[in-house]
């Protein structure tokens, strides 16, 4: 890795802030990966189940790329195992918006329309990174991410186009989600030292990308966009709400249980 | 695929073991698909032989989480062992990306006739973008393109769910990424 940054720039040592932006791209992979498995066995149709089964395994796959990279910039010998599954919620970076609770079928359809509009354009520019590996884990996650968002954006305009009820449910679900927007789009220090070396991307710099999409979607779906209010974030310091908890609870007690056990 | 010739490109002789290698890797089936063999899909990216004379065999997987892609690696270790190399491995490539421009003529052919449509030809980036787009599928059974999708999502990662209105059957169409 070319190295840009003075040290006095840099935050810790180059390994430190790669890791750190690996991290959060892998755990957000996981966590919403994981929160659409929830739905295995229960989505309201068959095609759905179909549907978040697919969706969830393409993130839980890209989690587990990202995670084998991340443990080797890292240095330490930690696998994707390790790094999923003996973590707790502090230490974890997902973005919030993909611990929340599936809540109805409108507001799980709702997050995959406002994290995937964001996520397409992402790991496109990150086809570009100077980590030659991300590079191509990111090259085949755009492959996926521009049909979960086409997926999410076909329901979302049924729902708000579609009966008094799902109209509602969907507009709630959109408001409901709507502070947890900006957070995709924040460029801290880590952000800033990726950036700088060619390894990350420009977070902020997607945002009018994401606006054309969502007000695209919105509009043949005749919902109203949420006006922007405050955003909640603190992710990336491992501030999370009171759902990640749960969901690690679940996710890692097998190997919390019975270390090192495997399938 | 430089797979038959051997790396060294000063020696400009064949090796014959490394294309036997390479001819047993590439029979292997994609257990989703058993019509399919690993190089008809395109994921079989290269065969080569590493400095201790390990056989190294490359893949790339279809989608990120494709649950196919452990058993194939044992599949192919199984068929070089079977074919007398007990050192061989298989690495997994992210990239270049895995298309469905890699499925052969032959594939496609072998798809229609196992009654999964095939993905069309060079639209895997021209679909790309689309934000409401639906391929246009022909029915592999009776031909007729008065189709419509199901559900984009079928039983594997890789198949759409279709029906087709003239001969009243369903099929999966093999998605183009």
């Amino acid at each position: 890795m070319s190295q840009h940054l003075s040290p006095e720039q840099t935050i810790g040592a180059p390994q430190d802030w790669h890791f750190e932006s690996l991290l959060r791209l892998a755990d957000t992979s996981l966590i919403l990966g994981h929160r659409l498995s929830e739905w295995t066995g229960k989505a309201p149709t068959l095609e759905e189940e179909l549907a978040m089964a697919n969706v969830a395994l393409d993130l839980v796959g890209q989690s587990r790329a990202l995670y084998t990279r991340a443990g080797e910039i890292e240095g330490k010998g930690r696998t994707e195992d390790q790094l999923a599954y003996l973590r707790d919620t502090h230490d974890f970076r997902n973005l919030l918006i993909v611990e929340k609770e599936n809540g109805d079928y409108a507001v799980t359809i709702a997050r995959q329309v406002l994290y995937s509009a964001f996520a397409m354009p992402f790991y496109e520019a990150l086809t570009g990174s100077a980590d030659d590996v991300l590079a191509g884990i990111a090259a085949k996650a755009v492959k996926e991410y521009t049909y979960h968002l086409r997926h999410g954006s076909e329901w979302l305009v049924r729902f708000g186009d579609g009966t008094e009820e799902s109209h509602e449910r969907a507009q709630d679900a959109l408001d409901t989600l709507w502070m947890y927007t900006g957070e995709m789009f924040e460029m801290d220090a880590v952000d800033q030292a990726a950036l700088a070396t060619g390894v990350g991307v420009d977070r902020a710099a997607l945002k009018s990308q994401w606006d054309a999409t969502i007000n695209e979607v919105l509009a043949m779906a005749t919902l109203k966009r949420p006006a922007d209010g405050w955003m909640i974030s603190g992710s990336r310091t491992g501030t999370h709400t009171e759902h990640l908890g749960h969901i690690l609870a679940q996710m890692q007690f097998l190997q919390r249980a019975y270390p090192g056990q495997s399938w | 695929m430089t797979g038959g010739m051997n790396n060294a490109s000063d020696i400009m002789t064949i090796d014959l073991d490394l294309h036997r290698a390479r001819v047993a890797a590439a029979a292997v089936l994609d257990p989703e698909i058993p019509v399919l063999t690993v190089e008809d899909m395109g994921i079989l990216r290269d065969v080569c032989r590493d400095a201790d004379g390990t056989i190294n065999v490359v893949i790339t997987p279809t989608y990120s989480g494709c649950p196919a892609m452990t058993v194939i690696a044992m599949e192919i270790e199984t068929a070089l062992l079977k074919a007398g190399f007990d050192k061989a491995q298989v690495t997994l490539v992210q990239s270049p990306a895995w298309t469905t421009d890699w499925l052969t003529d032959q594939a496609r052919e072998k798809l229609r006739a196992y009654g999964i449509a095939p993905p069309e030809k060079g639209a895997a980036s021209a679909s790309k973008r689309a934000l409401f787009a639906e391929d246009h599928v022909a029915c592999p059974k009776c031909g007729s393109d008065d189709t419509e999708r199901v559900s984009e999502f079928g039983s594997t990662a890789c198949k759409a769910l279709y029906r087709c209105r003239a001969c009243r059957e369903p099929f999966d169409y093999f998605k183009c990424i």
